[in-house]
């Protein structure tokens, strides 16, 4: 068993993990964050995503450990308080979500998205969410909630992100 | 995957985290066989997930600092053995000269799998549908092994053996891949047909190409991905371009002679003969891009 420290949702935590625990097992059962979802157990489906420094990884391929002292962003971190992220805002006025499975996934993927790109295109977004699978809506949703969540965050809350709009 | 022997948990392991390549490659000869390295873990973790491989020691290279550098020196782009899918994806100086493997950076796993997965650990893994490892067999790439004895350049062609298996000697790394800065009148392309993004290709080609300057092929490189046993290159449907001008009659030669080439199998991806076939269409596209490429020049 290892100590690692990590920052997660902008608070830093301490946790004890083996090497082989995997970040995913480690957000959810080490730190109590069961948003992030565990799907396919392979890297195929995306439903574990999370964001490590800002960027998207799948938290199931990749060891708690090789994340120590790195920054880590679940869909827990979107909203403060109760005010949604716009991002979440989007996918509930669009009904960007069905059984709601993926979507952690794909909000998180979507924040890095739009962090990089703030206006992206129609097939900007399809590709952004091309590793994060949704067996429900057929993305047309998702795709519609990325967009609105854009034209929602523009340009304040690119400038500042994690602040209300 | 389903049945008894199936297991999503890792078994247990002693993580090592050196701070440099001397001491990781220490670390590689204190172990042997019982250590595997680990870069971007994407092709690693989960077969270790699955039990295909129980490494006792992890040799995680991930804090090196240098590792992860990205530069043209002395003819040759080189790749640390930290670089990530996704610089080569984005980074424009690839986008500029280097299309080859900028169109491979594109549809490599999926953008997600980009973000952390690394060339180099995709060559060292050695899987028959590796895309980077096509694409550094069209660019004539080597790749930088460093030992207790220090640094030994291998050709790609020797470095990847056979399924899973590559040159790597015990208490050996790979550091960096270099590939070939493409001189003036170049073009390279990679096309992959995939049943949906992050799946492994049905198949896949990459083609690397220059002109002199009469306009006659000088070089061709031309990787195959996922039609056989290995990494192939299609050394006839190169031997048929070079010496001649790229005519779309010739170039359609050498497509049915990279498909010849080709050893597919059957399996749920389809059957060999729409493989032969897709060989055949990919590599006479890929080498219609790249001549338009390096005609421009």
């Amino acid at each position: 068993m290892k100590r690692i420290q990590l920052t997660v949702n902008g608070q830093p935590r301490e946790i004890e993990v083996e090497g082989r625990t995997l970040l995913v097992h480690a957000i959810r059962e080490h730190l109590g964050l069961t948003g992030t979802h565990i799907g396919c157990d392979t890297t195929s489906c995306g439903a574990c995503t999370v964001l490590v420094d800002g960027v998207p990884v799948k938290s199931c391929t990749l060891f708690a450990i090789q994340a120590e002292g790195c920054s880590i962003q679940t869909v827990e971190g979107l909203a403060s308080g109760d005010q949604l992220h716009p991002i979440q805002k989007a996918f509930w006025d669009c009904h960007g979500l069905q059984c709601g499975f993926c979507t952690p996934g794909m909000m998180l993927v979507s924040k890095a998205l739009l962090a990089q790109n703030p206006d992206p295109s129609e097939q900007e977004i399809r590709e952004a969410i091309s590793g994060n699978i949704c067996r429900c809506t057929g993305y047309m949703n998702i795709v519609k909630a990325i967009r609105q969540a854009a034209a929602a965050m523009q340009p304040a809350e690119l400038a500042a992100p994690g602040k209300e709009v | 995957m389903t049945g008894e022997g199936d297991c999503v948990i890792p078994a247990a392991f002693e993580y090592l985290a050196p701070s440099s390549v001397p001491e990781a490659v220490s670390l590689l000869q204190q172990h042997g066989y019982d250590a595997k390295i680990i870069a971007g873990g994407q092709s690693l973790i989960p077969m270790m997930r699955f039990r295909v491989l129980q490494p006792k020691v992890l040799i995680d290279i991930g804090r090196i600092p240098g590792l992860d550098a990205l530069r043209e020196e002395d003819g040759y782009l080189r790749i640390g053995a930290l670089v990530r899918s996704k610089t080569i994806e984005t980074a424009e100086m690839i986008a500029e000269r280097y299309p080859l493997l900028s169109a491979t950076g594109k549809v490599v796993a999926d953008p997600i799998v980009r973000n952390r997965g690394t060339v180099a650990g995709s060559l060292v893994h050695a899987d028959p549908a590796g895309d980077w490892a096509a694409a550094c067999m069209a660019a004539r790439a080597q790749v930088v092994a460093t030992g207790p004895n220090g640094e030994r350049v291998i050709e790609i062609d020797e470095f990847l053996r056979d399924t899973f298996t590559t040159a790597l000697q015990d208490g050996e790394m790979v550091t960096e891949v270099r590939i070939p800065t493409p001189g003036p009148r170049s073009g390279g392309h990679y096309l992959k047909i995939e049943r949906k993004v992050g799946d492994f290709a049905t198949v896949a080609v990459g083609v690397q190409i220059t002109l002199g300057a009469d306009g006659r092929c000088t070089q061709a490189g031309i990787g195959l991905c996922a039609v056989g046993p290995i990494t192939l290159r299609a050394k006839a449907a190169e031997e048929t371009l070079v010496g001649q001008p790229l005519t779309d009659e010739l170039i359609r030669k050498a497509a049915e002679a990279a498909a010849a080439e080709s050893q597919p199998g059957s399996d749920t991806r389809g059957p060999a003969e729409y493989k032969r076939d897709m060989v055949r269409v990919l590599t006479q596209r890929a080498l219609q891009k790249a001549a338009q490429q390096a005609s421009a020049q």
